[in-house]
C-alpha cells in the first residue's frame, strides 16, 4: 500500500442555523496518494467545494468541522490553531479558485503578490524571489514574463490570470494543490490550455491535486481517480475509467447518461427526474432513493456505506444485494 | 420548405467611447465595437439552428437583434417573409413579435422575484390580449395551468414565487412564459448554461418534446458543442462578430473545415476516451475593440499566410458547407 498524502476520514461539516443544524458533509472519506490527481465531481450543492474548503482550513463560519479527521502526511491538520494552519496553507497545500479575478489582489502588481508569497514560505532574498517569480510565470506560459511582473491583474486576460493563480499556488512547491473549478469561468479553448498546463506542472513539480469540478469531461482527461458526491456524501469512488464506463451507483450512471456525448446520437438524453434534496430535507436511508430508478424498500430505511464493487467503491445496496452493475 | 427566419447581412455596432468630457480633455477618440458584423443565415420552419462561439463573439447580440431587443445598425431580419424593421407600423410589429419569444440564460435573473408564477406566465397572455377580458382570473389560471403542465410542472405551481423553485424548474417557468403566446420561433440564449448536467438533460428533453409536438423553430445559442450536437440541425460558428462556418450538423462534426471550428472541436474534453491527449489551442480571443485585420482568426491560425493577414475572407459554399477561409478556398487544408 502506498503512503497516503492526504487522508480524509469520516469528515462531517455542519452549519448551525436558527432553524437547526444543517449537515453539509456527512461522513466523507477518501485519500490521495503523493502525485495523484483525484477528481471530485457532483452537482451544485453536493458539497464538493466545501470539501476543498475544509481541507485547506477555509470553511466560512458558521460552518465547522463536526467530526472526522483530515490527515496530511499522517499529521492531523483539521484541528490545528489558525497560525499553524496558515503556515501549511500555501507552503504544503496550494489552492486555486474558480474566479481568477477575485483570487488576485487588484491593487498589487502580479510580481509583488508572487514575491510576497514566495518570501512568506521560503527563506530567500527579494532578488531570488523575483527570479523565481519570473521563472514560475515562464513555466505557466506567460510571454514576456519579466515585463508582465510589474503589471496589475486587470491588465491580464481571464486565461492569463488563471495562469498567474497557478503560478501562485505552485510558488512554495506544495505537496498538494486543491483546485476548485479552475476552468469553469473560462472559454472552452482556454479551458483546454489551462487543464493541460495544470496537469503538466503538477507532474513536473510532483504535486498531488484534488480537482473539484462539475465537468465530467475535465475529470476524464485529467484525473487518476474520481469521487462522485451527492448530497454531502460520497456516492462512488474509483479509477476514472471504471467510474465512467462501468458506474456501479445509479446516480453515477444517470449523471453519465445525462451528458450529451460527442460520439453517439440519441434522440433523448437519459434524465434523472427531480433534483438534489435540500440540506434540511435529506431523505432517510440512501439520499438518492426518491430519484433512484432502481430503489428497493431497504434503500428508504438503511443508509448504505461504501461497498467494494469491483474496481470502484459505491454506496448502494444494489452492490450488496446482487453485485450487479447499475 | 420555406425559411421562417431570414437574416441578411445583419450588423450591430456599439458605441463604447469615453464620455464627451474625456474625449475633449484627454483627446481620446471615439471607439466602436463591431459586435455583429455582416451575419446572414436562414432557419427553415421546424428546424434548429445553433450558433456557437466563445464569449464576446457576438452570438447573444444576434439573438437580441432577432427578437428586436436591439435595433440593427445594418442589414435586415425577415420573419415569415415579412420585414421586422422599425419602418413597419407598431400594431403589425406587435403581431409579429407575438410569434417569436426568447428564453434567457439565467433563470435567477429573468423572472421577477416579486411576482407569482401565475403573473409571470400570465403577463404575455394579458399583454397580447390572448384571454378574453370577461374571462377573468379563472380563464387565466386555466391557461397558465395548461402551460405549466406542458413543461412538466404542476398547475398548482402557479401560486408559488420564483424563489421556491430550483434552477431547472425556474428555467421551465421561463419556457412556459415563452410558450404563452403560442410562438412559432423561440430564441434560446444559453438556456442550460447555468444548470447542472442532470437538470440540463431534463430541460433539453422538454425543449425537444415541445419542438416535436408544436413544430417550433429554434435559434439555439450555446458555447457547449456537445449540447449543440444534441439539439441542432444546423450549426453556425461565430468568431469576433462574423460567421466563419455554417453547415449541417452532420457535416460540421464529421468534417469541420474552418480551422477555428477544428480548434473548438479539438478543445472539447471527451469523456468516453479517457486518457486521450488533446491538442491545446494556442493564443486567446483578441480584443474586439481592436480586431486583427484580414481574417480575424489569422493570429491563432496554424494555416495562416500573408493573404489571411490582409484580405478578409467571405463566406463561400464548398460542397454544401459555407466557410469563410482562404486556406479552404485555396485547397491548402
Amino acid at each position: 500500500m502506498n503512503k497516503l498524502l492526504l487522508d480524509v476520514r469520516h469528515l462531517r461539516v455542519e452549519f448551525p442555523t436558527r432553524r437547526g443544524t444543517l449537515l453539509a458533509l456527512d461522513d466523507i472519506s477518501f485519500s490521495i496518494a503523493p502525485g495523484e490527481i483525484l477528481g471530485v465531481v457532483g452537482e451544485s450543492g453536493a458539497g464538493k467545494s466545501l470539501t476543498g474548503a475544509a481541507i485547506i482550513g477555509l470553511l466560512e463560519p458558521p460552518g465547522r468541522i463536526a467530526g472526522g479527521e483530515i490527515l496530511l502526511d499522517g499529521q492531523r491538520i483539521d484541528n490545528l490553531p489558525y497560525e499553524q494552519m496558515r503556515r501549511i496553507r500555501g507552503r504544503r497545500i496550494g489552492a486555486i479558485f474558480q474566479d481568477p479575478l477575485t483570487s488576485l489582489n487588484p491593487l498589487y502588481t502580479i510580481g509583488r503578490q508572487l514575491i510576497e508569497t514566495i518570501q512568506t514560505h521560503l527563506p530567500v532574498s527579494h532578488e531570488e524571489a523575483r527570479q523565481r517569480a519570473i521563472h514560475l510565470l515562464q513555466e505557466t506560459g506567460i510571454p514576456a514574463a519579466e515585463q508582465r511582473l510589474d503589471q496589475y491583474p486587470h491588465q491580464f486576460s481571464g486565461g492569463m490570470r488563471q495562469r498567474v493563480v497557478i503560478a501562485l499556488a505552485l510558488a512554495a512547491e506544495p505537496e498538494l494543490i486543491v483546485a476548485d473549478e479552475p476552468t469553469t469561468a473560462l472559454d472552452v479553448s482556454i479551458q483546454a490550455q489551462i487543464i493541460s498546463l495544470l496537469k503538466r506542472l503538477c507532474r513536473e513539480h510532483g504535486a498531488a491535486v484534488m480537482l473539484v469540478t462539475h465537468d465530467m469531461g475535465v475529470i476524464a482527461e485529467t484525473c487518476d481517480r474520481v469521487a462522485v458526491l451527492y448530497a454531502g456524501r460520497v456516492a462512488e469512488i474509483g479509477p476514472v475509467a471504471d467510474v465512467i464506463h462501468h458506474p456501479q451507483h445509479p446516480y453515477t450512471a444517470g449523471l453519465m447518461g445525462s451528458i450529451p456525448a460527442m460520439d453517439e446520437d440519441r434522440e433523448r438524453l437519459l434524465q434523472i427526474d427531480g433534483s438534489m434534496p435540500r440540506l434540511n430535507a435529506i431523505p432517510a436511508g440512501c439520499a438518492f432513493n426518491p430519484r433512484c430508478p432502481r430503489v428497493m424498500p431497504r434503500c428508504r430505511i438503511e443508509r448504505p456505506e461504501l461497498f467494494d464493487a469491483g474496481a470502484t467503491r459505491a454506496a448502494c445496496w444494489l452492490v450488496v444485494e446482487n453485485g450487479v452493475a447499475a | 420548405m420555406t425559411a421562417l427566419v431570414e437574416v441578411l447581412d445583419l450588423a450591430k455596432v456599439f458605441d463604447v467611447s469615453p464620455p464627451w468630457l474625456n474625449r475633449v480633455i484627454e483627446r481620446k477618440p471615439r471607439q466602436f465595437v463591431h459586435a455583429v458584423d455582416g451575419v446572414s443565415f436562414r432557419i427553415e420552419r421546424g428546424r434548429t439552428l445553433a450558433l456557437v462561439g466563445e464569449s464576446g463573439c457576438g452570438k447573444s447580440t444576434v439573438a437580441r437583434l432577432l427578437v428586436g431587443l436591439y435595433a440593427p445598425t445594418r442589414g435586415s431580419v425577415r420573419f415569415d417573409g415579412q420585414a421586422t424593421d422599425a419602418t413597419r407600423d407598431a400594431a403589425e410589429l406587435r403581431t409579429l413579435r407575438r410569434r417569436m419569444q426568447m428564453i434567457f440564460q439565467d433563470p435567477y435573473a429573468s423572472l421577477n422575484p416579486r411576482w407569482k408564477v401565475l403573473e409571470i406566465v400570465g403577463e404575455p397572455l394579458r399583454e397580447h390580449g390572448l384571454i378574453s377580458p370577461a374571462g377573468g382570473t379563472d380563464e387565466l389560471r386555466a391557461k397558465v395551468g395548461e402551460l405549466l403542465l406542458s413543461v412538466g410542472l404542476a398547475a398548482a405551481d402557479s401560486e408559488k414565487f420564483p424563489h421556491q423553485f430550483s434552477g431547472g424548474q425556474r428555467q421551465r417557468v421561463s419556457i412556459a412564459r415563452a410558450l404563452a403566446t403560442q410562438p412559432e420561433f423561440l430564441v434560446c440564449d444559453e438556456p442550460t448554461s447555468a444548470l447542472d448536467v442532470s437538470v440540463q438533460a431534463q430541460v433539453l428533453n422538454i425543449m425537444k418534446d415541445l419542438q416535436h409536438r408544436q413544430g417550433l423553430t429554434y435559434l439555439f445559442i450555446s458555447h457547449n458543442l456537445a449540447v449543440v450536437r444534441h439539439v441542432a440541425d444546423q450549426v453556425g460558428v461565430m468568431y469576433l462578430g462574423r460567421l466563419v462556418e455554417l453547415a449541417d450538423k452532420a457535416d460540421l462534426f464529421s468534417r469541420p473545415r474552418h480551422p477555428y471550428t477544428r480548434m473548438l472541436l479539438d478543445a472539447i474534453p471527451d469523456i468516453h476516451m479517457s486518457g486521450r491527449a488533446r491538442t491545446p489551442v494556442q493564443g486567446e480571443v483578441p480584443n474586439p475593440l481592436n480586431p486583427p485585420g484580414g481574417c480575424a482568426f489569422h493570429p491563432r491560425c496554424p494555416h495562416a499566410n500573408a493573404r489571411c493577414a490582409v484580405e478578409r475572407p467571405l463566406l463561400q459554399t464548398f460542397q454544401g458547407v459555407q466557410v469563410a477561409c482562404h486556406a479552404v478556398e485555396e485547397g491548402r487544408i
